[in-house]
């Protein structure tokens, strides 16, 4: 849905949203990522299980919330991207672990 | 850093950097918080980040003048902790912050909020639908990660900041497939009356009147007194709908939609700390009531920036000195009185120019379609709402008793403002009479592993 202006020789690293490998730079928030990887979603709401992306960017709509490095609910954007995070985008209610 | 301040300063944009230096001038060592990785607050945000000079020169001269505050702010040496949430303040006031996953809390003597604005929420129909976003939003991908729609956009609302993000978007090779401008016809003769008051701030106003001749310039599809917009899709937008001045409904395949009706303050934790608040005619929001120096009703409680009525940043900086001045005398140190009115001053010629802008871009008091969701946490409609209303006759807290409207994770920071809409026309009273839901705490989510960890006195990690 978004794609980068930035130079391709700057520097990148990796993060992995549900286990695939995608690109992110110094600077990106875990929202920006997941706006430029298909589907551009963040999660499944619990309510109805409906697809749901950023949409604020500001930390005041709560539909970027995702699972970052095993934290639910986290809001992605206010969250910066780090080499090797682990993104997970919910979809519905959240399980509790066993 | 220290652990033990007096003062904090919740929120590193304008208004909170600004006191902090301030205060730091005067010899107090405030403690700073930010939900954010950096300081700058919205409109500055990522001011220290990596940028091409393509991107800087399409942000322009006002975002680059954030890095220089930011630098100074650094400079001050103030204690300073990003990535902290503020989630609960006890009368005191004892603080309640969480970082890095861990909750803790403190004391302090006075509390500045500095939490600025948000967007004012658009309720339209399909709004939840991927590929709806707001126009800052947009803004702040463009800030923070040089990241532009792929697709044409298209633009709906009305306001100075989707002409300001047109302007950078085509700027850096973007496409808007048309601006939808809800503006309603006929502004201007309603803004005469402010044009004299307004003098003082021309700056603005002739770099407003560039703003406008540059995108016309451009030849941009801009489509005049805009109404009923939707977006239509499945599970994302795939078309916008929208009734023309003429009066004709269109539809045209959409990818993004970016929405804006201007921003109002952000009031969730002076609501929550039971401060007296005005309704806005003017800027159509409920506004903390201050002092001349910046207090709000709980003593001790100080307010700074666009949280205090909207007024952009530079006015934000002027009410963050005047709030720095009055914390200092509450602490037992009177600054000269000089300064107080220098600050004053420079806060009276930011604002000269905003009765013009209120006066332009009014808040849309269409009715909201029944089928709009406008609770985007519990999915409820507008229609779910009027039923409410209808069969309980109740407030704001009434109905989200009902129907758990703005009982989700954002706590009714995007569905406020409908249902105070919403049951004002139902019961055919004032904004004001209607009032907003009460606020508790937590104010951000916490996760019971934080709660339980807490103690008091708690170290930051």
């Amino acid at each position: 849905m978004f794609k980068q202006l930035t130079d391709p020789k700057e520097p990148g690293f990796q993060v992995f949203v549900d286990g695939m490998a995608v690109s992110a730079r110094p600077g990106d928030t875990v929202a920006a990522v997941l706006l430029r990887t298909p589907p551009h979603l963040a999660r499944h709401t619990p309510v109805r299980e409906s697809p749901r992306a950023p949409f604020c960017l500001m930390g005041v709509c709560f539909d970027c919330l995702a699972t970052v490095d095993d934290q639910t609910s986290v809001q992605t954007c206010l969250v910066e991207a780090r080499p090797g995070m682990r993104i997970e985008r919910p979809r519905g209610k959240l399980k509790v672990a066993q | 850093m220290k652990t033990e301040h007096d003062i904090l300063i919740v929120g590193a944009g304008p208004a909170g950097m600004a006191a902090a230096v301030q205060l730091a001038d005067l010899g107090f060592a405030p403690l700073v918080i930010d939900e954010q990785a950096m300081p700058g607050g919205q409109i500055w945000r990522a001011s220290e980040g990596p940028r091409s000079d393509a991107v800087r020169r399409a942000l322009g001269p006002e975002y680059a003048e954030g890095a220089d505050r930011v630098a100074r702010f650094r400079l001050s040496g103030v204690d300073y902790m990003p990535g902290t949430r503020l989630w609960h303040i006890e009368p005191g006031f004892q603080v309640f912050m969480s970082r890095d996953e861990t909750a803790f809390s403190r004391r302090y003597r006075a509390v500045l909020l500095a939490t600025g604005a948000q967007e004012r929420p658009v309720p339209v129909p399909g709004w939840t639908l991927p590929g709806v976003m707001t126009v800052g939003a947009a803004q702040i991908l463009l800030k923070t990660s040089a990241q532009i729609p792929e697709a044409p956009v298209w633009i709906a609302g009305s306001g100075p900041l989707p002409l300001l993000y047109m302007r950078q978007l085509l700027a850096l090779g973007g496409q808007v497939a048309g601006f939808l401008d809800t503006t309603p016809k006929g502004q201007a003769s309603r803004v005469l009356p402010h044009a004299m008051a307004a003098l003082r701030g021309r700056g603005d106003l002739i770099k407003g009147v560039k703003w406008l001749r540059q995108l016309r310039a451009t030849g941009l599809p801009w489509l005049r007194g805009v109404r009923d917009v939707q977006a239509l899709g499945q599970d994302r937008i795939e078309a916008v709908r929208y009734t023309a001045a003429d009066g004709r409904v269109h539809e045209q395949s959409a990818q993004v939609l970016l929405l804006h009706e201007g921003v109002v303050p952000s009031i969730h934790t002076t609501l929550a700390m039971n401060c007296e608040h005005d309704w806005s005619e003017a800027q159509g929001c409920f506004i903390p009531r201050t002092d001349e120096r910046g207090m709000t009703s709980v003593d001790g409680l100080f307010l700074a920036g666009d949280g205090a009525g909207i007024g952009g940043a530079l006015a934000a900086e002027e009410r963050g000195r005047i709030a720095a001045l009055g914390i200092a005398g509450r602490l037992g140190q009177d600054a000269p009185a000089a300064h107080l009115h220098a600050a004053h001053a420079g806060l009276a010629r930011r604002l000269a120019s905003r009765p013009v802008i209120d006066a332009l871009y009014p808040p849309s008091e269409a009715q909201i379609p029944d089928e709009t969701v406008i609770c985007r946490c519990e999915e409820l409609t507008a229609g779910d709402i009027r039923v409410a209303a209808r069969l309980h006759r109740g407030g704001p807290n009434q109905v989200k008793a009902y129907t758990r409207c703005g009982m989700g994770p954002c706590q009714g920071r995007q569905c406020g403002y409908s249902v105070n809409r919403i049951l004002s026309e139902e019961y055919g009273q004032s904004r004001a009479e209607t009032g907003f839901f009460r606020i508790r705490p937590p104010l951000k989510p916490v996760t019971l592993g934080e709660l339980a960890a807490l103690e008091e006195g708690r170290e930051a990690p």
